[in-house]
């Protein structure tokens, strides 16, 4: 079937490897540039880091020791109402987002004090411009009155938010597909060669031409970057969700490890940083996350989890993203990070924008992977 | 309480009975039954309406496997009636949509 | 956490399970058998210690069999736990078992699998109603309540059980309106070419023409050849009547319960959560996990018997619990491999005679296409509520298999976690592309296998 499609059909001015949250929002970026965009992605069992996604747009704590990351990911946070807006007009899916701020709930005072001194520091070194506030259990409560008496405190930053990530990977599929995008699901891309110009990417459904190359593989990004000459030392880090039945809406802002959808599942997480718990079997590790959700919150003691996601985030050593453009073979560039709702905007905007145009004001140089070999 | 869908007893070995209330109303059943096998007797129907569109649903496998049959059982919503046995006093309302999140300790916190 | 260690842990105190125990414990075997069910027997020996009807005629001596395989549960060396549902297995085969509310884990060298089956899901418009339910539903009411359904009653579908629940009912006494036999007329020449294997089975084939003597004799109505079910509903959104067709021909007949059969598959939650192989079964319409002649899976250590394994029937699950459990019995030293055969010698005849007439019946019985593939306006997903048009949609926007669309249109992903709408959402997907089924795959089941509270859940980190 494949065979007899003829190059020409598999031919695009940009291919994007993967097809995940990072590359359908670059991908729709791209076409607004006017490229002819074609997706090569996996099969139905892929790792799809993007299914397991905890759906928070979260703003507080990201890029303390990297001021450049808390800045793209406020700029991220702030375009996200007009790409949320583009993409209910183009496909009428509403992705629920929410921007009404969000808490990160502590159980110890040092917790919360550690995160106020952090939050202080990234304040300083934004020049003074970092909306947060530390909350007691009393003012904890005057936002989600259901709080348990456990709970020490919290930080909470009205730049927070929370969006339905499924809702949001159908959108950006529909989206993509709707401006004359091509998905291909051919499996997973094996070899990129260097035409001259442009690349010819091998895939088992045959092989595909273009200009240039975006990889946007996640942890697939680690075999397919030095074929063009970048590097991208990602692994994966066990991120754990467990989704409990529907619940009339009791939680009306996230919070870093539980959240309520707009259907009334709740999602309770492992920690929306980095580290999480990523010891012990999986039921252990199950087991600890919902003890500190239900100490958080005791009403949830009684509610049944349904399910539970095992998914795997895509890590740098520093936990920040790689955005980096091959110096060795012009048109191939390499987007990948944990985080692909949140900075889902930044993609479809600025990123995109630096691929189409190469040039761009973002200060990209700090998101290279020689930061690693320093 | 509609009648005409109500299951009907045949004649059994052991014959004990116990009384459960269905949507308030006292139900006689029988001492192995379980909740949904209570709600069928008793003719509730719909036993449930889905958290999704709010359509009627009754029990439909009796073996735990399609959670049709949740009930609110003794005041604890989302209970799987099958899987329920009844005992004395047992109260069994309809399950209606998604289920609350009460918080218990609510009382206790504010003091 | 309460960590025991067994010998060999039993999932399911159905045929199987209670035939393994007894094996493993007569071979000196240290066993748990954990049921999710308060009283053993699984579904087809269900409430056999205190069956509820008064009169044995009703259900018949294929049920009071069962009887046989309680001894197990007097053994020594067998600790059976009524009303424990096993949730997760973890990677060195410690379960986690609730039981009361509460969790803890057992540990064991060897584990068994026998959670059955279930009813193969038959979607067609209307089949949420209230008022429609399944006829293994019907049976299990009978065995443990001596309920029968609300009146007026019809039955349709396909399959040995519903023509048994039929005679069933029947003899308690139940008015049948009729039965409405959705098996396509081009069934009948094609289990032929089967019938041969089955005549080694001759009692159960001389069992399945009794059971039609039967019904004709009680002039009940049975409707052959019958297509395109729908059950409609009244302005309460309850059953009222169900619509179909007879031949080229629209009819509708009156009903407050409708009971539906379609066959049965095997429960594989368990074993695709574990991520054992599965093969695909083209003649049975279903997948089942990958096991050698003694029921080991891909993965060394666990064995999978009884239906859950492939639909075989209760007395094939007996025999082939008992070869599991000879086997077990070997790999843990208890018994020598000449000893193993010569004991296991009578089960596998068994085993072999009751599964030859499977083809036939398969043949036979494998359900209509509508069936399979339903129209678009048929709820596939129960709890999501996902239609097959919703599903075909999504076909059309690109997606490939059914992990795809549960994360595109949530079907999957309720509380009865897949189970009812796993094999259609393949098979809708695999119809829209032109696939094979196998090729579209299945969910990815993850634990836990059944909702927990979140409560119960934390409390298994305490000790």
């Amino acid at each position: 079937m494949t065979q007899a499609i003829s190059r020409a059909a598999r031919t695009a001015d940009l291919c994007l490897i993967g097809g995940g949250l990072v590359g359908l929002a670059v991908g729709i970026g791209l076409q607004r540039n006017g490229l002819n965009v074609a997706i090569l992605d996996e099969g139905d069992v892929a790792l799809r880091a993007s299914r397991g996604n905890f759906g928070l747009v979260w703003v507080q704590g990201k890029g303390d020791t990297l001021p450049e990351y808390a800045r793209v990911t406020r700029l991220s946070a702030r375009l996200w109402p007009a790409l949320a807006a583009r993409l209910r007009e183009r496909t009428g899916i509403d992705i629920e987002l929410q921007q009404n701020g969000g808490l990160y709930l502590s159980l110890t005072e040092q917790e919360v004090a550690d995160r106020e001194a952090m939050l202080i520091r990234m304040r300083a070194a934004a020049g003074g411009d970092y909306p947060f506030r530390r909350l007691d259990l009393k003012q904890v409560r005057e936002f989600i009155p259901e709080a348990g008496p456990e709970v020490a405190g919290a930080t909470w930053c009205p730049e927070d938010g929370h969006l339905n990530p499924l809702k949001l990977l159908r959108a950006l599929t529909e989206a993509f597909l709707k401006a004359g995008g091509r998905i291909a699901n051919s499996g997973r891309a094996s070899a990129i060669s260097p035409l001259n110009p442009g690349f010819r990417i091998s895939t088992p459904a045959g092989d595909w031409y273009c200009d240039k190359v975006v990889l946007s593989a996640g942890l697939g990004n680690r075999e397919l970057a030095p074929q063009v000459g970048l590097d991208a030392p990602v692994s994966p880090n066990r991120g754990q969700v467990l989704i409990a039945e529907r619940v009339r809406p009791f939680l009306h802002y996230p919070t870093g490890h539980v959240r309520q959808t707009d259907e009334g599942t709740l999602q309770i997480g492992d920690s929306k940083e980095d580290v999480g718990f990523d010891s012990g079997t999986t039921t252990d590790v199950m087991a600890q996350i919902a003890r500190r959700a239900t100490r958080m919150f005791p009403l949830l003691r009684e509610v049944r989890m349904v399910r539970a996601w095992g998914a795997l985030r895509v890590m740098t050593p520093d936990g920040y993203p790689l955005y980096e453009a091959s110096d060795s073979h012009p048109g191939a560039y390499l987007v990948t990070c944990h985080s692909g709702v949140t900075l889902g905007a930044l993609h479809e905007g600025p990123i995109a924008d630096w691929i189409a145009r190469d040039r761009t004001d973002l200060p990209l140089e700090v998101f290279h992977a020689k930061r690693f070999s320093l | 309480m509609p009648n005409a869908s109500r299951f009907e007893r045949l004649a059994a070995r052991d014959d004990r009975w116990i009384t459960v209330s269905v949507e308030g109303e006292p139900v006689k059943v029988r001492a192995g039954d379980n909740a949904a096998t209570a709600v069928l007797a008793a003719g509730l129907r719909p036993s449930r309406t889905t958290a999704v569109s709010g359509a009627g649903r009754a029990p439909y496998c009796m073996m735990g496997v399609c959670f049709e049959c949740l009930l609110e059982i003794d005041g604890v919503e989302n209970v799987q009636g099958c899987m329920t046995p009844v005992r004395p006093g047992m109260e069994i309302r309809r399950q209606q949509g998604a289920r609350h999140c009460e918080n218990n300790d609510r009382e206790e916190m504010s003091a | 956490m309460n960590v025991i260690d067994y010998d060999l842990a039993i999932v399911g105190a159905g045929p199987a399970g209670l035939a393994a125990a007894a094996t493993a414990a007569d071979a000196g075997l240290k066993v748990a058998l954990l049921d999710e069910q308060n009283t053993p027997g699984g579904q087809i020996y269900r409430s056999i210690r205190q069956p509820a009807p008064a009169d044995e005629r009703i259900l018949g001596p294929d049920y009071y069999h069962g009887r046989s395989l309680l001894g197990a549960l007097e053994q020594p060396g067998v600790d059976y736990r009524p009303g424990s549902t096993v949730w997760a297995v973890d990677e060195d085969l410690s379960l986690c078992l609730s039981q009361d509310g509460q969790s803890r884990r057992v540990r064991a060298r060897r584990l068994l699998i026998a959670t059955g089956a279930q009813e193969r899901p038959v979607p067609f418009p209307g089949w949420t109603l209230p008022g429609v339910m399944t006829c293994g539903a019907a049976q299990i009411l009978l065995k443990s309540s001596a309920l029968a359904p609300a009146q007026p009653l019809v039955l349709a579908g396909s399959g040995p059980l519903l023509l048994l629940i039929a005679a069933q009912l029947h003899r308690a006494g139940v008015r049948i309106e009729a039965i409405l036999d959705t098996t396509p007329r081009q069934h009948y020449a094609t289990a032929l070419k089967h019938l041969p294997g089955a005549l080694r089975n001759l009692p159960l084939l001389t069992k399945g023409l009794g059971l039609l003597r039967e019904l004709k004799r009680a002039g009940i109505r049975r409707l052959t050849n019958v297509s395109a079910l729908e059950a409609v509903a009244t302005s309460d959104g309850n059953l009222n009547a169900v619509r179909f067709n007879r031949g080229k021909e629209r009819r509708e007949l009156p009903c407050t319960t409708l009971l539906v059969h379609q066959g049965v598959v095997p429960n594989v939650q368990l074993t695709r959560a574990l991520g054992l192989a599965h093969d695909r079964d083209e003649l049975q319409q279903c997948w089942r996990p990958a096991i050698d002649a003694w029921g080991e899976s891909s993965r060394a250590g666990i064995f999978v018997a009884g239906d859950s394994a492939g639909i075989a029937g209760a007395l094939a699950a007996e025999a082939f619990g008992r070869l599991v459990a000879l086997q077990a019995a070997h790999q843990l030293g208890h018994l020598s491999a000449a000893e193993r055969d010569t004991r296991a010698r009578q089960a596998q005849t068994e085993l072999g005679r009751q599964r030859a007439i499977r083809p036939f019946l398969d043949a036979l019985y494998r359900p209509a296409q509508a069936f399979l593939t339903p129209p678009d306006e048929t709820i596939v997903c129960r709890c999501e509520e996902v239609t097959a048009g919703e599903l075909r949609r999504m076909v059309d926007d690109g997606c490939r298999g059914p992990n795809q669309t549960k994360a595109f249109c949530r079907a999957g992903m309720g509380p009865c976690q897949g189970r009812l709408c796993g094999l259609t959402v393949s098979q809708v997907i695999a119809d829209q592309r032109g696939v094979p089924v196998d090729e579209v795959g299945y969910y990815q089941v993850r634990m836990p296998i059944k909702p927990l509270t979140l409560g119960e859940l934390a409390d298994t980190c305490d000790a």
